[in-house]
C-alpha cells in the first residue's frame, strides 16, 4: 500500500516503530494522546513495550533506563508534561544517552489550554532542565515531516549520543494528511562500548551516570560534550528557503507558523513585495549562517511565532542585530491568519497596513 | 431521501468508527441531506475523544439549514472535559424528530453512547453505521477494520446495522483512490453480514461505485494549505 491518511501524532508513533523503536513510556495529555493510544495498540502486537507510567516524571526516567541499554526509546507529551520531564532530560543529556522526546505543544504557561502553541521554544532550545546541555530540536511542519523527522531524530540521537526532541504543536499533531511512511527497519542491537547490557563476566562494567564528584572531571566532560555540540552545529543544520533568491525582506517561521507564512508570502509577492521565508527545520542547531547570509540581501526580518516572541531572539543574534527584526505573533493557543502575517510583512517594509 | 440511500430514513442514525475515519463530515452531510425530507433534524456531537476538529465546527451552516445542533458544553474551548449534554436524552426519546449522532472514535468514544442505547434499542428504529476508511493505518484491511468494529460494538452495546465506506486520502483523493477500496468494503461486508449502505466521497469526484454519497467537506483552516 502506498500512502495512508494519518494524524500527525499517529505518524510519529508509526514512524518510530518503523525506525526500530520498541520502547515507549508516556502519560496521556491533550493534544498528543493519539500518539500514546497508537503505541498502546501497536506495541503489544510487535513484541514492543508500551507502558503508561504513573506520571511524566516516571516515564522520562524509564526512558533514561532503556536509553542506557542502547535501545531506541521514546516518550511524548505536551507542554505541561514536558516541563515535568525536564529533570530526567537533563540526566539523560548528562549521561550522553540517545533518546527521543516529543513535545506536541499547547498554550501556556501553567496548565494553559489545549490549543496549539510554540511557546516552548526557549525550553526546547535553551536547555529546559539544569546544566550546560543541548537537545537536537527538530520542528516538523506537516504530517509527512512528523514521520520523516521521527526517523531522523532517532538517527541523529544515536549518531551523537545526544537526546533529540521533536517540537511539534497541537495543530500538526491533530491534523490529518496523506503520508508516505518510511520503510520499516528491524531494531538493531549492535554492541555499544557504553551500553549497559550485562558484562557476562567478559568485560569491565559500563557505567551510565551523570554524577561527577571531582570538578575537574565534570569540567572535562562538559568540554567534551560541547565539542560534540560544535560538530552538530557544523554538520546538522537544516532549514528550508522559500522564494529567497531575490528577497528584500525575510520572514522566519517554523512548524505550523511557516505554513501560514507561506500563504502570506505568496499574497505579498502578488502585491509586488519581494519577500521570502527561511524555515528553520533544526531549531537547535539554529540556522545562524543562513540568516546571516540573508541579512546581506534583506532590509528587514519578520519572526512569525505562536508565542510572545521567543525565536525572535535567535534571529537577532544570528544577524547580530544588523537589520530590524519585527514580531508577528498570536499566543495562548491562537494562530495568526495569513492576513495578519501579510499585514506584518507590509508593516516591515514601511507600508500602510 | 431522494437517492434512496437508506430507503426510508431511520428515526436515529449513528455514525461510529475508528477515529479519523470521517464520522463528523458524514454526520454533517447526512443531517443536511435529511433536513430536506420534511421532518425536523437534530445532530448531536457526542465526541468525547477528539478536542480539535468536530461536527460542531459546522454549527452555523447546520443551523442556517434548520438543523438543530447539540454539542458538548465545552466543545471548542480549552476545557477538555468529557461531559455530555442532557439534551441528547431528548434526542433519543422524542420520536417526532430525526436524530443524527456523531459518536467519538474507537471503543473509547463509543463508551459515551452506552447510556442512550436502552432508549435506542427499545424504539428499534435506528441505523448504526460503521464508518470505514481503508487508508487509515490501523484499518487498512477488512480484518483490521473488523477488530475495531467489534471493539466499538462491545463498548457501545449497540449492534451495527451497516457499513459506510468513506475511504479517502484527504486532499490527494482521486476516483481511483475510492474505487480501489471497494473490494475491502465488500470483504468487511462478507465478514460481518452487514450491507455497505453507501460509499462517500468528495463531491467534486465521480468514482464508479454503487450507492455513492457525495459529501462537502467541513471547512478546515485554509491558513495551513
Amino acid at each position: 500500500m502506498g500512502k495512508v491518511l494519518m494524524k500527525g501524532n499517529e505518524a510519529i508513533a508509526e514512524a518510530a516503530i518503523r525506525a526500530g523503536c520498541r520502547h515507549y513510556f508516556g502519560y496521556p495529555i491533550t493534544p498528543q494522546t493519539e500518539l500514546a493510544a497508537y503505541m498502546a495498540k501497536r506495541m503489544p502486537k510487535i513484541g514492543g513495550v508500551f507502558l503508561q507510567a504513573e506520571s511524566e516524571i516516571a516515564a522520562i526516567n524509564m526512558v533514561y533506563g532503556v536509553a542506557a541499554t542502547g535501545r531506541r526509546v521514546m516518550t511524548s507529551s505536551s507542554s505541561p508534561g514536558v516541563s515535568l520531564k525536564q529533570e530526567g532530560i537533563s540526566y539523560i543529556a548528562g549521561s550522553d544517552l540517545p533518546a527521543l522526546i516529543v513535545n506536541v505543544q499547547r498554550g501556556g504557561p501553567g496548565l494553559g489550554g489545549i490549543q496549539p502553541s510554540q511557546s516552548d521554544y526557549f525550553q526546547a532550545t535553551k536547555g529546559g532542565g539544569h546544566g550546560d546541555y543541548h537537545l537536537i530540536v527538530l520542528a516538523p511542519c506537516s504530517v509527512q515531516e512528523m514521520a520523516d523527522m521521527t526517523a531522523l531524530a532517532f538517527d541523529l540521537a544515536d549518531k551523537y549520543r545526544v537526546p533529540s526532541m521533536l517540537l511539534a504543536d497541537g495543530t500538526i499533531g491533530q491534523m490529518m494528511e496523506p503520508v508516505e511512511l518510511p520503510q520499516a527497519q528491524e531494531p538493531v542491537f549492535e554492541e555499544k562500548d557504553w551500553a549497559v547490557t550485562g558484562t557476562k563476566c567478559k568485560r569491565p562494567h559500563h557505567i551510565v551516570n551523570s554524577l561527577y564528584l571531582v570538578p575537574e572531571e565534570l569540567e572535562k566532560k562538559n568540554f567534551e560534550r560541547f565539542e560534540t555540540y560544535r560538530r552538530i552545529e557544523e554538520n546538522e543544520v537544516r532549514y528550508e528557503a522559500f522564494r529567497m533568491d531575490d528577497a528584500e525582506y525575510c520572514v522566519v517561521a517554523f512548524g505550523i507558523a511557516a505554513r501560514v507564512a507561506k500563504n502570506a508570502i505568496v499574497a505579498a509577492r502578488n502585491e509586488g513585495i519581494k519577500v521570502g521565508l527561511i524555515r528553520p527545520i533544526t531549531l537547535w542547531p539554529f540556522p545562524k549562517k543562513a540568516l546571516a547570509d540573508a541579512a546581506k540581501q534583506c532590509k528587514g526580518f519578520l519572526s512569525v511565532e505562536l508565542s510572545m516572541g521567543q525565536m525572535i531572539e535567535d534571529v537577532k543574534l544570528a544577524i547580530d542585530c544588523s537589520r530590524p527584526v519585527q514580531l508577528c505573533n498570536r499566543a495562548g493557543g491562537m494562530i495568526p491568519s495569513p492576513d495578519e502575517v501579510l499585514a506584518g510583512i507590509r508593516a516591515l517594509c514601511g507600508q500602510e497596513v | 431521501m431522494k437517492n434512496n440511500l437508506l430507503g426510508e430514513p431511520k428515526r436515529v442514525t449513528l455514525f461510529c468508527g475508528h477515529y479519523g475515519s470521517g464520522k463528523s463530515n458524514l454526520a454533517v452531510n447526512y443531517a443536511l441531506r435529511l433536513q430536506g425530507c420534511g421532518v425536523p433534524v437534530s445532530l448531536a456531537d457526542i465526541d468525547i475523544v477528539n478536542p480539535y476538529f468536530r461536527s460542531a465546527d459546522s454549527r452555523r451552516e447546520l443551523e442556517d439549514a434548520g438543523v438543530q445542533v447539540i454539542s458538548l458544553p465545552f466543545a471548542n474551548s480549552n476545557v477538555d472535559l468529557p461531559s455530555l449534554p442532557q439534551e441528547v436524552y431528548g434526542l433519543v426519546q422524542r420520536r417526532d424528530i430525526r436524530a443524527v449522532l456523531d459518536v467519538g472514535g474507537d471503543d473509547r468514544g463509543a463508551l459515551a453512547l452506552g447510556r442512550y442505547v436502552p432508549y435506542i434499542l427499545e424504539e428499534g428504529n435506528f441505523a448504526n453505521l460503521f464508518v470505514a476508511n481503508f487508508y487509515r493505518p490501523l484499518t487498512q484491511t477488512a480484518s483490521d477494520a473488523l477488530e475495531v468494529l467489534r471493539e466499538i460494538e462491545q463498548a457501545s452495546r449497540l449492534p451495527f446495522t451497516g457499513i459506510v465506506n468513506n475511504s479517502n486520502l484527504g486532499s490527494e483523493t482521486t476516483e481511483g483512490t475510492v474505487e480501489r477500496t471497494m473490494s475491502a468494503a465488500r470483504e468487511l461486508s462478507d465478514l460481518t453480514g452487514l450491507p455497505v449502505v453507501f460509499t462517500s466521497y468528495r463531491a467534486d469526484l465521480h468514482p464508479n461505485v454503487p450507492n455513492g454519497f457525495p459529501i462537502v467537506l467541513q471547512r478546515n483552516n485554509p491558513a495551513f494549505s
